[in-house]
């Protein structure tokens, strides 16, 4: 369709034919006021505020919801138009509390400003305002909603966006009220920007509740640090202090949502903070100055490395570090004569060297046509990369899943295969092997014993003859026992269906750790370090519920000889095992950079004044090295750090990328049959697998002390030992029982929940919360006694 | 909770009669059949069932379920009588009809008689203005009211209520 020419305020404008007017003129920098009109909503036109004249029309009409048609002559502040609006704004304001003084949305307001403008100081009105009770949505959202001016962006934003309609438009006329009807907890993972949408006070952050007001904060960018995605954020803070955090709007990452996730993890900012470097002098941890605790922890290393050797040492970063972090780290410790150097924390197979590829974007992954996920619990994991899938499905596309948990998602699955982990293999393999029969290729030998079912059928049809696929792995095939058949099982599915593989990492910069070398070349890995312990550990920032398998953890901690740990938060075991503990800033006080899992390299300052002692990690990182006297440590700031890691990662592209395309060919070459893997790890059809998901907010050290997200998680009791009706059936069990889960060595006891969403001889056991913390392994055998 | 039987056949009747994508159209007549089996008026459960035999979000049903007058979300008696006080039956005189009732049924609006014969109801306009004052009464309209034609439209009630 061809433009149009339109006319607004007496100069012309092109325009798109679909257009609204308050597109045309937004794109064009003239204002128009408005309160219901939301860029990522569907137009609702129910306040009126954005009345403009329109040439040949008697009556003013709303621009959020009158197309462009040629020729069209706007006015959008002639005294007909500025009549309209500000009528309506007396309107609104009728049953309006005008409370401002006491109002959290103080200064931020769209109806005070708009007031501002157009509102009046009489009213005509003399009768009694309306006042309407408020609601309890949960934690993380505060109401007042006789300030509600029945705009329905939060409702819309549930329907369209979110995927789940929570809030809602009850009652009519005078009566009608926003909210649940039914007291809950709001469930969606992106409940808060609900909070940004509403145009006036009437859902505001429960956290953030009259701790400040918004002109007293200073506003600066950041990344979101908890998933792959990298959602942009702006920190505000007061003083140095930082105060909550509101989404940045980048088209191609986040738009303008964030998750709750990433909203609210700023409360377990500050919470029980290391605030000073420590070191254990006669068996006691100590408080003591930089000088003396760096000095005495590379002494401590020097002397543990000439005694045992470098082999003995084991470097383990948490994957959600900065890219600076990363490169000295690695840089430091390969200097030592390391390479037991790994962030992989959560997987534990790595037979297929993986590599992320990064080759896609977000924005993409809405025009799909079919889509696969793999062990993924998107909606959790990466929330708004689920939004992207939910508009692919409202285009049109199907999507099937292959989970052993019959995850909520914000789209419906087209077909479902929901399976023990074990089977997942067998599954997949179902899946690819009746594509190739579908494609009529011949049957490659490693699927020659693979059965076909009618649901791989199902799901191989998804993709079938499709143009624009997508496969998704989540952490629930990236940490499998498995993952690099899975891996190159996804790969073999993509080569026939064109589609792209997208390898969701966990934490918000495991791309940006490959890219730094932060994994062994020659080395061990985080898998062999911890089960066969070594007897010096060098940690950045790695609690037991961030690795795969806490108990070995803890027992590697309390077997070594040296324990050195740059550590942003307390941590009871830490404080038991380790010689030194310095205390590194989150990355809201430092400099740095994350990849998210497109590729793209997004750098952010620190924003916040340090807690009391802690340094930015990249600065602890650079003395260590001066103290060593290591080469190349001579960085002023991260930006240098940032460049000489550029240097060196494009050198080594070309290495990375001929890698690359070996992958697929050789995961197979091991094991020529998918079954004949599982025979290798001791597993056998019957056996009752451990389905160990991190919970969204047990992720990472951040959000494990943000009180709010914590508050959500344990409302929806997350302590149990999750199982089919089915296999409790079997087993004899019921729900609310008390069972002994035993998992190799380890063994602790839950409440058992029945719950069907769960795949038949599987057992759903969360990791990463402190109840489940000592068990061992995410996936595999367990046993049960009554 | 689930719903009986016989609701979900008749809810199924109903639902022929849309596309399969798109039962939320049935959800009116669906409120309706649950509303009559259960005495006059809608539970919460009952609201959620119909929700999920629907496959609708529940806060779907609650905003129509309140958005319409004629369904009950609390105890109604055996007979509930709306009178429409909007604007025609207003100048019409249908404030001296609501007095009347009150007076007569010895309750206020939105009560219900001490024997659970009657409820009181005030309504929007039962786009009924020609014949003015009206109210309804289950299914139907009863027009052009004065006292005295109410007094006989009850005392004929209680009539065939008492046989
Ligand atoms: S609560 Fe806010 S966003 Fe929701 S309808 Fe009311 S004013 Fe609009
Ligand atoms: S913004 Fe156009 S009617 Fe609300
Ligand atoms: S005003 Fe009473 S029927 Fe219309």
């Amino acid at each position: 369709m061809s433009d149009i020419e339109i006319e607004i305020d007496d100069k012309k404008y092109s325009a798109k034919p679909d257009q609204m007017v308050i597109q045309v003129a937004d794109a064009a920098g003239i204002y128009i006021p408005r309160f219901c009109y939301h860029k990522h909503l569907r137009v609702a036109a129910n306040c009126r505020m954005c009345l403009v004249e329109v040439e040949k029309s008697p009556k003013t009409l709303p621009a959020c919801a009158t197309p462009v048609t040629p020729g069209m002559k706007i006015f959008t502040k002639s005294p007909k138009a500025i009549a309209a609006q500000k009528a309506v704004m007396e309107f609104l304001l009728i049953n309006h509390p005008l409370d401002c003084p006491i109002c959290d949305q103080g200064g931020e307001c769209e109806l005070q400003d708009l007031a501002m403008g157009f509102g009046s100081s009489h009213s005509c009105y003399e009768e009694g305002k309306r006042s309407v009770k408020d609601q309890n949505l949960g934690p993380l959202i505060a109401t007042d909603m006789t300030r509600c001016i029945q705009c329905t962006r939060c409702v819309r934003f549930g329907e369209e966006i979110a995927g789940l309609c929570e809030l809602g438009a009850t009652g009519r006329g005078e009566n009608l009220e926003i909210g649940t009807y039914v007291e809950r907890t709001m469930q969606s993972e992106m409940s808060g920007n609900i909070i940004d949408v509403c145009p006036v006070g009437a859902l505001t952050s429960k956290p953030f509740r009259f701790t400040a007001r918004a002109w007293e904060l200073d506003q600066f960018p950041s990344i979101a640090p908890h998933d792959c995605v990298g959602s942009n954020i702006f920190i505000h803070t007061r003083g140095g202090e930082v105060m909550r955090v509101v989404p940045r709007e980048n088209e191609t990452i986040n738009q303008t949502w964030i998750s709750d996730r990433d909203r609210f993890s700023y409360e377990g900012l500050t919470a029980n903070r290391v605030a000073e470097p420590h070191i254990r002098i006669d068996g006691k941890l100590k408080s003591t100055d930089w000088q003396r605790a760096l000095e005495f922890a590379v002494l401590k290393l020097q002397n543990s490395l000439e005694k045992k050797g470098a082999n003995e040492l084991a470097a383990l970063i948490s994957p959600n570090s900065t890219l600076e972090e990363f490169y000295l780290f690695q840089k430091l410790l390969r200097q030592l004569g390391c390479d037991n150097i790994d962030h992989r924390l959560r997987q534990i197979d790595f037979s297929d060297s993986f590599f992320p590829r990064a080759n896609f974007s977000l924005a993409e992954l809405e025009e799909s046509d079919g889509i696969l996920l793999i062990g993924s619990h998107l909606q959790m994991e990466q929330p708004l990369a689920a939004v992207r899938v939910r508009k692919a499905f409202l285009k049109g596309a199907a999507i099937a899943a292959i989970n052993p948990v019959d995850f909520r998602f914000s789209f419906s699955l087209k077909e479902k295969n929901i399976i023990a982990p074990h089977h997942l293999v067998n599954a997949l393999a179902g899946v690819a092997k009746s594509l190739c029969e579908m494609n009529s290729k011949s049957i490659p030998e490693f699927l020659k014993n693979s059965s076909v079912s009618e649901t791989d059928k199902k799901i191989a049809m998804c993709l079938f003859s499709k143009k624009n696929n997508f496969i998704l792995l989540g952490a629930l095939a990236m940490n499998h026992p498995e993952a690099a058949l899975i891996r190159a099982l996804a790969d073999f599915i993509s080569e026939m269906t064109h589609a792209r593989v997208i390898h969701f990492t966990e934490g918000c910069n495991a791309t940006g750790a490959y890219l730094a070398d932060v994994i062994p070349k020659k080395g061990m890995n985080v898998s062999q370090l911890l089960a066969d312990p070594r007897k010096i550990y060098l940690l950045f920032n790695v609690e037991a519920e961030d690795v795969a398998n806490p108990a070995a953890f803890t027992h590697a901690l309390s077997q070594a000889e040296c324990v050195i740990s740059l550590s942003t938060f307390k941590n009871e075991l830490l404080e038991k095992y380790a010689d030194v503990i310095l205390p590194v800033a989150p990355f809201s006080e430092t400099s740095g950079t994350f990849v998210n899992v497109c590729g793209e390299w997004q750098s952010f300052k620190g924003v916040a004044k340090s807690f009391d002692e802690s340094r930015p990690g990249w600065k602890i990182l650079r003395v260590m090295g001066n103290l060593f006297q290591a080469d190349g440590f001579e960085y002023e700031s991260s930006e240098e750090v940032l460049s000489s890691l550029r240097e060196e990662s494009r050198l080594s592209e070309e290495s990375r990328l001929s890698c690359q395309r070996k992958l697929a060919s050789s995961a197979f070459k091991k094991d020529t049959g998918c079954h004949l893997s599982q025979k290798t790890l001791g597993w056998h059809d019957n056996m009752l697998s451990r389905i160990g998901e991190i919970p969204a907010y047990s992720t990472d050290a951040i959000v494990r002390r943000s009180e709010p997200l914590q508050k959500i998680q344990n409302e929806n009791g997350l302590a149990a030992a999750r199982l089919h009706s089915h296999t409790a059936h079997e087993l004899k069990i019921k729900e609310e029982m008390i069972i002994t889960i035993k998992q190799n060595q380890t063994e602790i006891k839950l409440p058992v929940k029945i719950d069907d969403r769960i795949a038949k001889q599987a057992i759903y056991i969360p990791a990463g919360i402190p109840e489940t913390n000592s068990l061992s392994e995410l996936f595999g055998k367990v046993e049960i006694k009554i | 909770m689930n719903l009986s039987e016989h609701t979900r056949k008749k809810i199924d009747e109903w639902l022929l009669r849309y596309p399969t994508d798109q039962k939320r159209s049935a959800v009116l007549q669906a409120l309706h059949y649950v509303q009559e089996e259960n005495k006059g008026w809608l539970t919460e459960e009952l609201m959620d069932a119909v929700a999920e035999y629907l496959q609708l979000p529940r806060i779907a049903v609650y905003e129509v379920a309140t958005f319409y007058s004629m369904y009950y979300l609390a105890p109604v008696g055996k007979h509930v009588i709306n009178v429409c006080t909007n604007i025609s039956c207003m100048l019409s005189g249908s404030t001296e009809i609501v007095e009347h009732l009150k007076k007569r049924l010895k309750i206020s609006t939105n009560e219900t008689t001490a024997d659970g014969k009657f409820t009181l109801k005030e309504v929007e306009c039962l786009a009924a203005c020609a014949a003015a004052p009206v109210f309804q009464m289950g299914k139907k309209y009863y027009e052009h009211l004065t006292p005295e034609k109410i007094d006989k439209i009850l005392d004929e009630l209680e009539k065939k209520n008492g046989e």
